[in-house]
């Protein structure tokens, strides 16, 4: 489904990603792991649209897309669920869920901003309150609403358990195998490799902007560099 | 007394004109980040269209309701335009330099579309009489003179900014304009183009210029090349002090100034050569005691 081979992203003379390739199957869950640094957040952000490869390409569907404006990229079926969930702190909840709608012009929106809300019940008893008055778990919740609003095919999560606590953690995850069991195919980057390996079909480990080492998620779990490395 | 009354209608036209100014500069740097010194110039220009539309396409005899309404579009037909190639040609490739690059481009568009308009419009050199296309007539309670272009003026001025303030607050393109004011990249991982935003707002304000420079010619009967200059400063300053990005507080700003330059024009030391001068000695201290204006949010660093 989706394909990137050969990446290469700099900003500047500072070259963040090398030499990353990776695949994802449709209907699976991936995962990119690595160290802080390592170019995981970057190569995201390339696939998404906001940043522009150096070299290499970005195929969705076989179709190149590494030229496509951000806007663009998401058209294509592509969301982006950013690090540090970026709400719109001064807008509502409703507000979010419907930028996250932005590009749809069908009559589903509300019902699937029901959906969200069913899902995550404390965004609906809140939903006309400013999205920057909740708590780190709340609003990462938000941010997985309002990507799902979007419709997407393929939907990635940079480091969707920054900072929250062992249970929500735990509950962002699951959730993520509810989007993955509903059909929407997931690309992850996380730094928390143990809950992130354990959900995942797929692995790949990200070290010092190259692809070093992949396998399926338990498969690198097992693994003494993997295990060293990142796992402690 | 009366004295008094007439300088209050006096300030509340000019603030509720240059209100109308203060709203493309608080939008525009709301969503950019960019002080378009260049606005004033849209104003000037929407005001010279309307000049030329009166002048040169019009029959002479119009009644004030056609002509009105057709100067109104000629005018927001010119500024938009203007606006419009000022983003695309001047603005828009320096969308990623340092910040300084395109502030001191606004300034050099304003110079430019002054001197042009100076130059090659005829008779520019001079102030223009404006067509009188309103009713051409006063209110008067004892010695207060109220012109109806002044209560038109009035009463259009807010009417318009609260228009402007439901559309940002209600519509799918405003709340697309807030998403890339609060965090650009965000907004475009939500589909949004950020070049049609950025663009529509340029024109939301170029559309209010407009309408405001016919406004302003009827009322005051002259315009010239300088004239959105002046005002502009007017409307750049209404827009800090209400707290820029605040369509309310550009209003609240614009009826400030409004009133203290006609109030001391008539009343502070020095006299209406200086009235100006009272004009930012009210945004100085107002900077030194709530530097974000009246309506205005501090600005947060983001982590």
């Amino acid at each position: 489904m989706l394909e990137v081979n050969g990446l290469s992203v700099a900003y500047g003379a500072i070259e963040a990603v090398k030499d990353v390739s990776f695949t994802v199957a449709e209907g699976q869950v991936v995962c990119l792991v690595g160290a802080n640094g390592a170019g995981k957040s970057t190569t995201l952000r390339t696939v998404s649209g906001l940043l522009r490869p150096r070299r290499g390409e970005i195929l969705f569907r076989g179709r190149p897309i590494h030229h496509l404006p951000a806007h663009k990229v998401l058209a294509t079926g592509i969301a982006h669920c950013p690090e540090g969930r970026k709400l719109f702190a001064t807008m509502t909840v409703e507000e979010n869920l419907l930028l996250g709608a932005y590009l749809r012009r069908d009559h589903d929106i509300a019902r699937d901003a029901a959906h969200v809300y069913e899902l995550f019940p404390v965004l609906g008893q809140r939903r006309h309150q400013k999205a920057g008055l909740f708590s780190g778990g709340e609003q990462q919740m938000l941010a997985i609403g309002r990507a799902m609003m979007a419709r997407p095919s393929l939907l990635m999560f940079d480091e969707p358990t920054m900072g929250l606590s062992p249970i929500m953690i735990q509950r962002i995850m699951d959730t993520i195998g509810v989007l993955r069991d509903q059909g929407t195919t997931i690309l992850m980057v996380e730094q928390n490799a143990l809950a992130a390996l354990a959900l995942s079909d797929h692995g790949y480990v990200i070290d010092l902007g190259r692809t070093t080492l992949s396998g399926p998620g338990r498969q690198l779990l097992a693994d003494p560099r993997v295990r060293e490395a990142y796992l402690g | 007394m009366a004295t008094l009354a007439q300088q209050i209608v006096n300030g509340l036209v000019l603030g509720a004109l240059i209100g109308l100014i203060a709203l493309g500069y608080t939008m525009v740097y709301g969503i950019i980040k960019l002080i378009n010194f260049a606005h004033g110039e849209v104003f000037m220009v929407g005001a010279f269209g309307a000049h030329f539309t009166s002048a040169y396409l019009l029959p002479d005899a119009m009644p004030w309701y056609a002509a009105l309404p057709v100067l109104c579009v000629a005018a927001v037909a010119v500024s938009v335009t203007v606006a419009v190639l000022m983003e695309r040609l001047a603005y828009r490739p320096l969308r990623d330099a340092h910040s300084l690059a395109p502030l001191i481009t606004a300034l050099g568009v304003s110079i430019l579309l002054q001197e042009v308009v100076r130059v090659f419009y005829p008779g520019a050199t001079a102030p223009l009489p404006f067509p009188r296309v309103f009713v051409d007539s006063q209110l008067t309670a004892g010695s207060l003179i109220v012109q109806w272009t002044g209560v038109l003026a009035v009463a259009v001025s807010p009417l318009l900014a609260a228009a402007l303030h439901w559309y940002v607050e209600r519509s799918r393109l405003g709340r697309a304009m807030r998403a890339v004011a609060e965090d650009p990249d965000t907004a475009r991982l939500m589909g949004i183009d950020l070049n049609r935003v950025i663009l529509a707002t340029f024109v939301l304000g170029a559309v209010l210029a407009g309408l405001g420079a016919v406004l302003y010619g009827i009322h005051y009967g002259q315009i010239d090349t300088t004239m959105g200059f002046q005002n502009g400063i007017f409307a750049f300053t209404a827009a800090v002090l209400g707290g820029i990005g605040s369509i309310r507080g550009a209003m609240l700003g614009a009826f400030c100034i409004g009133m203290v330059k006609s109030l001391a024009g008539q009343y502070a030391w020095g006299g209406a050569q200086y009235d100006y001068v009272w004009v930012f000695v009210l945004l100085i201290l107002v900077l030194m005691f709530r530097p974000q204006g009246f309506l205005g949010r501090l600005e947060r660093v983001r982590a």
